[in-house]
């Protein structure tokens, strides 16, 4: 039996109308001091952090997100163990785990956790910060170069995307790994090795306007 | 019934019959689609990681285009990835006037403007709840009765918006594969992760994670899919994995609408099944009429 219907639900029971009010009701998260006010969109470490603190402040350490984690079992630290290093502020040892970068974003400790904590979004949030101190190298260039293609051209093309990836790590030896599924996808003509053609960049003004707007808070 | 549409990337590319299979089925079923022109990416998991405002002003920028068109508000999404981007601002800036306001300060610069009546609709939701398992009954011309198919939702079409379905135990799928005659393989792995990026990033990760859920697909012959990321996860590195634990994972590997597609009699081309990286033989010749009936899976099943 899922874990869910173990946990009290806060309103409703069964499927459809609710599991909307029941799930929803738990999910109504704290997400309102993350998503624009809090730490996202601040400069510099230090209060970045804190405001991860801060919405997942009243964490009980139950391990209800650590059981939960489909990628538990390759993290270094357990989701709950790394949220105790985020309350205690204990920086250097939550940078050095691996345990936010195998976040997959399935959402299932966000959705189980009793407190309603917003545990996804604080994952992405811990996710920026490294990427901001240039840690987790691949996985940072691997959003980098995605966003950097649909910067130029408005939508992603694998082919160029997985190229800027490629150079921007470096190893001449990572393209191999591509090499089986690459093979499947040029035979039926799903991606190609044709140049694309120049675009007229249609999403850079907004770009721009977003980076105007985070370096001015 | 009428919506507004947005295919979202991989539609374009390696999930082209998603989108073929999407357009094809809704119209058997007198579904319409608009396309809302000059859509762009929803920034997919590479801007949440970025950038938080980044990541809710590029699917913003959809649901401005969609509300210019004007005559409908709904927009039908058929990839999780990006009908979760595009719900995540409808249900946070639908209760945040602040962060509408910054959102939409944003999009000032390309003129636009979102008010936050748009709804995001995925594929599933409108196929198991607006369409329904009766439609695809009382349009049935290719039986598949003697087909076992297992359900698979992954995560981000479930959590952590319910809408439509149980999170943790979906069956919406269900209603769908019975009423096409087909019997449902009964399996926990539905809403279990598949691994998603870490495909590209952590490897050896999202394998274990694959080969967990094709393990618990043996019996079934056929996984039905509605996201782009899953479909390629478990259809794209079978042969691999079989290899590796030392026995036959391979199983066919659809999307939903491309099944329920052909259910409707529509032919193996009109859902581009020639697109698929994982089709058995067993599961081509059955659905392209030239066997009656298959064995059960295992059996003869390459």
């Amino acid at each position: 039996m899922a874990i869910s219907h173990i946990l009290p639900r806060p309103l409703g029971e069964g499927r459809g109308e609710g599991i909307k009010s029941a799930v929803c009701g738990r999910a109504r998260y704290k997400e309102e001091g993350m998503a624009l006010g809090g730490y996202t969109e601040k400069g510099e470490g230090v209060s970045l952090l804190s405001g991860v603190r801060d919405s997942i402040r009243s964490c009980i350490q139950c391990g209800t997100c650590t059981a939960s984690c489909p990628l538990s079992f390759a993290m270094d630290q357990t989701p709950r163990r790394m949220w105790r290093m985020v309350l205690a502020g204990r920086e250097e040892e939550l940078f050095r785990t691996r345990t936010f970068a195998l976040c997959s974003a399935c959402y299932c400790c966000t959705l189980r956790c009793p407190r309603g904590l917003p545990l996804t979004e604080a994952m992405a949030a811990l996710k920026r910060l490294a990427a901001g101190r240039n840690l987790h190298k691949g996985t940072t260039l691997f959003y980098r170069s995605f966003l950097d293609c649909v910067r130029r051209s408005g939508r992603l093309r694998e082919t160029p995307f997985m190229m800027l990836y490629f150079i921007s790590m470096k190893n001449p030896y990572l393209p191999i790994r591509f090499v089986p599924l690459a093979w499947k996808l040029l035979a039926r003509k799903k991606v190609s090795l044709m140049p694309v053609p120049p675009v007229s960049r249609p999403l850079e003004a907004l770009f721009r306007k977003v980076e105007e707007l985070e370096e001015g808070s | 019934m009428r919506y507004l549409y947005y295919p979202g990337c991989s539609l374009e590319g390696t999930a082209l019959e998603y989108d073929t299979s999407t357009r094809a089925f809704l119209a058997a079923l007198g579904v319409e689609l608009r396309e809302v022109d000059q859509w762009t990416c929803c920034g997919a998991t590479a801007a949440q990681s970025t950038s938080s405002l980044l990541a809710l002003v590029l699917p913003a920028r959809n649901l401005a285009l969609a509300e210019k068109l004007g005559d409908r508000d709904e927009i039908l999404v058929p990839c999780s990835a990006c009908y979760l981007n595009l719900k995540h601002v409808e249900v946070k800036a639908g209760r945040d006037g602040r962060l509408l306001g910054r959102i939409n300060e944003v999009l000032a610069v390309e003129g636009l403007h979102w008010s936050g009546g748009t709804r995001v609709r995925h594929l599933l939701e409108v196929a198991a709840r607006g369409v329904g398992p009766e439609a695809i009954a009382q349009g049935l011309k290719r039986p598949l009765g003697d087909l076992v198919v297992a359900p698979y939702y992954g995560c981000q079409c479930l959590r952590p918006y319910a809408l439509f379905d149980d999170p943790e135990a979906p069956r919406s799928m269900e209603g769908l594969i019975e009423a096409t005659g087909a019997t449902v393989h009964p399996w926990s792995a539905g809403a279990r992760c598949c691994g998603a990026a870490h495909m590209s990033t952590h490897r050896q990760v999202a394998l274990e994670l694959v080969t967990s859920i094709l393990r618990k697909a043996k019996g079934a012959h056929v996984i039905v899919t509605v996201c782009p990321m899953c479909q390629m996860n478990l259809e794209g590195y079978q042969k691999r994995i079989s290899k590796t634990c030392g026995e036959d994972l391979r199983v066919a590997v659809v999307y939903l609408p491309q099944f329920l597609g052909l259910a409707l009699g529509l032919s193996p081309d009109d859902v581009r099944l020639d697109l698929n990286l994982a089709v058995t033989e067993t599961f081509r010749r059955r659905v392209a009429g030239l066997e009656k009936a298959i064995g059960s899976p295992g059996a003869s099943k390459r």
